[in-house]
């Protein structure tokens, strides 16, 4: 596809601190390449504001390329953007048309802490790991790595849900602010796993309760979390996280 | 973690959600079944009633069990809409479904209460009343008033709505999720739902459209 030139008009929330009330400021960008990405058209925005002597719009990036988990912001009402299955930063401007108003927003919950315009402290996914999302090893002599033999399917289900990225996007997009995707997919990772055995039954209730005492909302299964992920992860993972605790909770010695 | 904090706990709270959701399906099923022999003409329906009755002290028993687990389910529910409301102190100037929820999915809390207010009526209407003439008749003199009868279909056309939802909703909370019945569990849910409600709704449509219906 031909890169073309587009106009384009934004609604970004800005706010000064976690304190301040914060507002919608309105901004008009012309002839951006449709070959840009979302986040380098806010560089371009970011750059106009800097050079018109205006504080510039503050949002969380690092490797630009899908795989770090730190982008994303609710655009039009969907966290990173229209497209299924993509993150904020390979988002690009060719999937939006000339003239397109677009409503920037941070993603917003009680357990996410607003930092500064579009960042977000979501350091409470971090306390969700602490509590359980993740395996003790014995340090000592390394053991040969192939020694437990894992099936292909299962080795897939659990790189499929190791491919979460912690951006939250699930969290800003479930209508009750749970989540219960990233977890699912933390505790479904471990579970299917042998390494991840010893503290499978710990590793459920821990993680729950520490998700309930930051504030998340509770899963209804109204599935927006899997169609906002960037990594598409399923809900078959909440599902076995379900499992992981119903079994952990009634069933364990 | 005890039983108590168990049960408190979000995940908990969907598995008590949807065990009760469970029992009141059930319930709705046998429900739907005892209702259809309004089809089969009054005769037919007020033996049904009468075998019911015949069961003793199984009545109360039972209708007690029942009151319990609405008073759960809705108790439940309710703290879940509160809970979940706190979880996003400000909402977004701009939403948008990314594609999961269904009409049903997004009304659960409401169409829930309306059934609760619809299930006050239903009671007066049919339960708490003066059972001194037969059950059909009971039912006819209700249904027959155009008023009552677009009720119950609106009514029932919000259970039908709230279990859209439930029916699957319950198997994902108790982790029955797998790609190789998915598809089925889906559709098979949507379709049970829809022919269960169709069933209860026959019921007021006939008895408004057709003169001899339950006589
Ligand atoms: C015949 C009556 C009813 C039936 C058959 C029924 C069935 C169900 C089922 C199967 C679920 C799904 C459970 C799950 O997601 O695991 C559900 C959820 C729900 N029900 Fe009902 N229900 C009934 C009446 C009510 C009433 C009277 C209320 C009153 C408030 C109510 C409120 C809710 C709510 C809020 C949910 C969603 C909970 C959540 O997912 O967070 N229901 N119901
Ligand atoms: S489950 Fe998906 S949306 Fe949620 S944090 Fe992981 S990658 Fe982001
Ligand atoms: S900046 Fe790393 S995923 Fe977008």
């Amino acid at each position: 596809m031909p890169s073309t030139k587009i106009d384009i008009n934004l609604k970004i929330w800005r706010q000064e601190n976690p304190d301040a009330p914060g507002s919608f400021q309105q901004y008009s960008l012309a002839g951006l390449s449709t070959d840009m990405s979302f986040l380098e058209m806010l560089d371009v925005l970011n750059e106009k504001l800097t050079l018109e002597g205006r504080e510039p719009v503050a949002f969380d990036h690092d490797c630009r390329e899908g795989i770090c988990g730190m982008c994303g912001a609710v655009v039009n009402g969907q966290p990173h953007g229209p497209e299924p299955g993509t993150t904020l930063c390979q988002l690009h401007l060719r999937h939006f048309r000339d003239g397109d108003h677009l409503v920037i927003e941070p993603f917003r919950a009680r357990a996410f802490r607003i930092e500064k315009d579009l960042v977000v402290d979501r350091s409470s996914l971090d306390h969700i790991i602490q509590a359980g999302g993740y395996v003790s090893v014995n340090t000592g002599g390394a053991v040969e790595a192939n020694t437990i033999a894992i099936p292909q399917q299962i080795a897939e289900q659990a790189m499929d849900a190791a491919a979460c990225i912690g951006c939250g996007a699930c969290v800003a997009a479930c209508p009750n602010a749970s989540a219960m995707l990233f977890l699912g997919a933390k505790v479904s990772q471990l579970a299917l796993l042998p390494q991840g055995h010893p503290e499978r039954r710990l590793r459920a209730l821990s993680m729950v309760g520490k998700m309930d005492e930051l504030g998340f909302g509770n899963c209804s299964n109204e599935r927006e979390c899997e169609a906002a992920c960037p990594k598409s992860i399923s809900i078959r993972h909440i599902a076995r996280l379900n499992r992981e605790f119903i079994k952990a909770a009634l069933f364990a010695e | 973690m005890t039983l108590g904090q168990t049960v408190r706990s979000s995940v908990g709270q969907k598995i008590l959600m949807a065990v009760s959701g469970i029992m009141l399906s059930l319930f709705l099923v046998v429900h739907g079944i005892g209702n259809s022999m309004t089809f089969f003409g009054s005769k037919a329906f007020n033996a049904y009633a009468e075998k019911l009755h015949s069961l003793g002290f199984l009545v109360p028993l039972f209708e007690l069990g029942l009151l319990a687990v609405f008073l759960l389910h809705i108790f439940l529910g309710l703290t879940l809409f509160l809970q979940n409301n706190q979880a996003r102190p400000v909402r977004y100037q701009m939403e948008k479904s990314s594609g999961g929820r269904t009409p049903g999915s997004r009304t659960m809390p409401y169409t829930g209460v309306v059934i609760l207010i619809f299930l006050v009526v239903h009671l007066l209407n049919f339960h708490f009343t003066d059972h001194s003439i037969p059950i059909s008749d009971i039912v006819r003199n209700v249904l027959r008033q155009p008023i009552y009868a677009l009720f119950y279909l609106s009514a029932l056309a919000v259970v039908a709505l709230h279990i859209s939802h439930g029916f699957w909703s319950l198997f994902q909370s108790l982790g029955i999720n797998h790609p190789k019945y998915n598809a089925t569990l889906r559709s098979g849910s949507l379709g049970a739902a829809l022919a269960l409600s169709a069933v209860f709704m026959l019921i007021p449509l006939c008895t408004l459209l057709i003169k001899e219906f339950l006589r």
